[in-house]
């Protein structure tokens, strides 16, 4: 159940689940993001009051990591190693070619909002380079082939 | 009829699952009668999807499988038949101590995982004080298996003693180095030998609570830890009574969030307190302020699951393989451009050249090697004029190199160096934290100067140097104090890629 427009009370349901760990923060931002596609601005400032913080803190916090998305991503979420192993196997050709094709740059979204490219460093398939991944998928000695046949089959 | 088929998150990449689709559909086509199992790896990626088949002589192996070669495992004769798995060259060549059960085990049956030999070493532990336990891992010579190599029984013993109302056992599963994959293997195939690690280092610290920090670029390990705490803490492996010894531990798992630099120790703890993943300056040592501000041991993931076997064997044992100071064994991960890619348990000493020649195959592309970057993004590329090289803490330093959380990544003759070098540039100013200049700017000014170089500008090869020293001096943690490992290296073994002529040996 993902929904990008989430209300208050839901932000405020997902905030108060992780309430029982100790340093919650980074549990929040990911239970958000995993119900939401994304962590919409509306969640900061009920994530700073709940936790006590300021809401320049819980920006801060945010814009640290790379997995937190301030707004909604594409339907299909295609990520690329590239890193070592995965160059030494062509990984950079292979994001080329991908990002070529969908005529986007890293972290683009394609303008139908199908498809989004992200870099990754590492998906620990250094064996068996190079790797990507399309939604939850993971995919080895990947091509654009494989990419594409993915992306068919999650539509 | 009972088959194996690996659950391992590389084995899936490589189409498991179509496999064991496949294995249903012709079991009831054939209407014969199948048990699918499930294991993790056996560290041969180069044949996964590795399937077996259990026989009263053992288990056969078959690979790499496809849902094509699923029908003939049902008849006599397969071409993709490889032997015995325990009789391949791979696994009798190997000393498998911390991943002994890895590939051969259920992850997450706890039965399994005790006729194993699982437990032996937390019911051993169980019955000794907190210091003999100590004594036990120091005299073991287990050094951090994270990069560092601090020795583990000191660190623990600095957190033993101290005094503090709580104490933690944080364990490091960030496994951010291209070329590494050992954390998620064991976790994801032997996930109670990473518990009982951890309960051990409990008992032995007086710490209580357990994290593991895993990154979120491995939801299929994230999912077997989860699923295996749960089943550890119903048997009573993990809660207020550990194994009816009176000693609480338990422990939950953190997902990281994709920083690079949350695998440093502290910008972990950081992390996990639900802070920007900034590196604190040391001291204090996080064994004496950690994590909360207690007293917190923070160890590798394969440093943690060593110590089972340590006392299942006892440290001697342990200690009785490796090289000088380097003891033990120590799982190689072979990566990149090579033929045959995976993990390969051994006691330290091996040399490069048979590790990459002789294990590896040599590269995949059936090119030349040209260099190995070895010990992850801030680990030197070596070449094959370091071959013998033996592999061990200092024997590697001493060729300017590190063996890191020990992944090798070969590259053949086409890799562009001083396009590798940039990369390492350009990759330390994206995961710097941004608490030091010389790594935030440094790194910047190095992506820079790599571009002036390629454009044909051999002038600026003095101001890299110069760079490398800035960054390798004055940078707080290893990111911008290693990043110029990898690129003097390349400079120093690739000369002539950077338009420098190679100085006359006069
Ligand atoms: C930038 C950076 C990244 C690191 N990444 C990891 C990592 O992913 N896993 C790890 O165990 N140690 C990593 N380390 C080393 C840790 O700081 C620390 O030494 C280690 O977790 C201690 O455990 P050990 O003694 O068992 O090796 C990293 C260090 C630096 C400077
Ligand atoms: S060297 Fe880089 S990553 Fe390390 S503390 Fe300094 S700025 Fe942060
Ligand atoms: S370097 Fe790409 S998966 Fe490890
Ligand atoms: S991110 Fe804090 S110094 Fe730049």
């Amino acid at each position: 159940m993902r929904h990008s427009h989430p209300t208050s009370e839901e932000l405020q349901a997902l905030i108060d689940a992780q309430m029982h760990l100790e340093g919650p923060l980074l549990p929040i931002l990911h239970a958000i993001q995993e119900a939401c596609g994304h962590v919409p601005e509306a969640a900061l400032p009920l994530i700073a009051e709940t936790l006590n913080l300021s809401r320049a803190e819980v920006h801060g916090v945010m814009s640290f990591y790379h997995d937190f998305r301030k707004a909604p991503a594409g339907r299909h979420v295609v990520k690329i190693c590239r890193a070592e192993a995965c160059q030494s196997m062509g990984a950079n050709a292979l994001s080329e070619a991908v990002l070529d094709k969908l005529g986007i740059g890293w972290g683009g979204t394609t303008p139908d909002g199908r498809v989004t490219v992200e870099a990754v460093y590492c998906l620990g398939l250094c064996a068996c380079a190079p790797a990507a991944m399309v939604g939850e998928r993971l995919i080895a000695r990947a091509d654009v082939a494989r990419i594409d046949a993915e992306l068919e089959g999650a539509a | 009829m009972k088959i194996w088929v690996p659950m391992d998150s590389a084995a899936k990449a490589l189409g498991a699952e179509a496999v064991v689709a496949a294995i249903r559909a012709e079991a009831e086509t054939r209407g014969v009668e199948v048990e699918i199992a499930r294991n993790g790896s056996r560290g041969m990626i180069w044949l996964e999807p590795l399937v077996e088949v259990e026989t009263p002589e053992g288990r056969m192996a078959y690979g790499p499988m496809t849902p094509a070669d699923v029908s003939a495992l049902f008849e006599d004769g397969h071409e993709k038949a490889l032997g015995l798995t325990d009789e391949l060259d791979w696994m009798k060549r190997q000393t498998r101590l911390t991943f002994a059960r890895c590939g051969l085990t259920d992850p997450l049956s706890l039965p399994q995982y005790e006729a194993l030999g699982g437990l032996a070493g937390l019911r051993r532990a169980i019955g000794m004080k907190a210091e003999e336990i100590i004594d036990e891992v120091k005299l073991s010579g287990l050094r951090g298996r994270g990069g560092a190599g601090f020795p583990t029984g000191i660190k623990w013993d600095t957190v033993r003693m101290a005094h503090a109302d709580r104490k933690y056992i944080v364990c490091n599963a960030d496994e951010g180095d291209s070329g590494t994959f050992a954390d998620r293997m064991i976790i994801e195939g032997d996930p109670f030998c990473l518990i009982e690690g951890m309960a051990i280092a409990g008992i032995g610290c007086h710490a209580e609570k357990g994290f593991v920090y895993l990154r979120s670029e491995y939801p299929d390990a994230i999912a077997v830890l989860g699923r295996a705490i749960e089943i550890a803490r119903a048997a009573g492996v993990l809660g207020a009574d550990v194994l009816g010894s009176g000693h609480a531990f338990d422990m939950e798992v953190r997902v990281g969030a994709g920083a690079y630099v949350c695998g440093e120790e502290t910008s972990l703890l950081n992390s996990l307190e639900g802070k920007r993943g900034v590196v604190r300056a040391k001291p204090p040592l996080p064994a004496l302020e950690g994590a909360f501000g207690k007293p917190t041991v923070v160890n590798n993931v394969i440093s943690l699951a060593t110590v089972p076997v340590i006392f299942e064997k006892g440290a001697e044992h342990y200690a009785n393989f490796g090289l000088g100071r380097s003891k033990g064994t120590i799982p190689l991960q072979i990566a990149g451009n090579v033929r045959h890619g995976g993990l390969f348990e051994t006691a330290f000493g091996m040399s490069l050249g048979q590790i990459v020649e002789d294990l590896g195959g040599g590269t995949a592309s059936g090119r030349a090697v040209k260099a190995v970057q070895v010990g992850g993004p801030l680990g030197a590329y070596l070449s094959p004029e370091q071959f013998d090289t033996p592999f061990g803490y200092e024997e590697f330093d001493g060729q300017g190199a590190l063996i890191g959380h020990a992944g090798l990544v070969v590259f053949d003759d086409s890799a562009d160096m001083l396009g590798m070098a940039r990369f390492a540039m350009e990759f330390c100013a994206v995961e710097s934290c941004g608490k030091c200049t010389p790594c935030r700017i440094g790194a910047v000014r190095g992506v820079e100067t790599l571009d002036r170089i390629a454009a044909g500008d051999a002038s600026a090869i003095p101001l890299l140097t110069d760079l490398c020293e800035t960054m390798q001096d004055g940078s707080l943690c290893a990111l911008g104090g290693f990043t110029p490992y990898p690129v003097m290296s390349a400079l120093r073994l690739f000369p002539e890629e950077f338009g420098a002529v190679r100085e006359a040996a006069e």
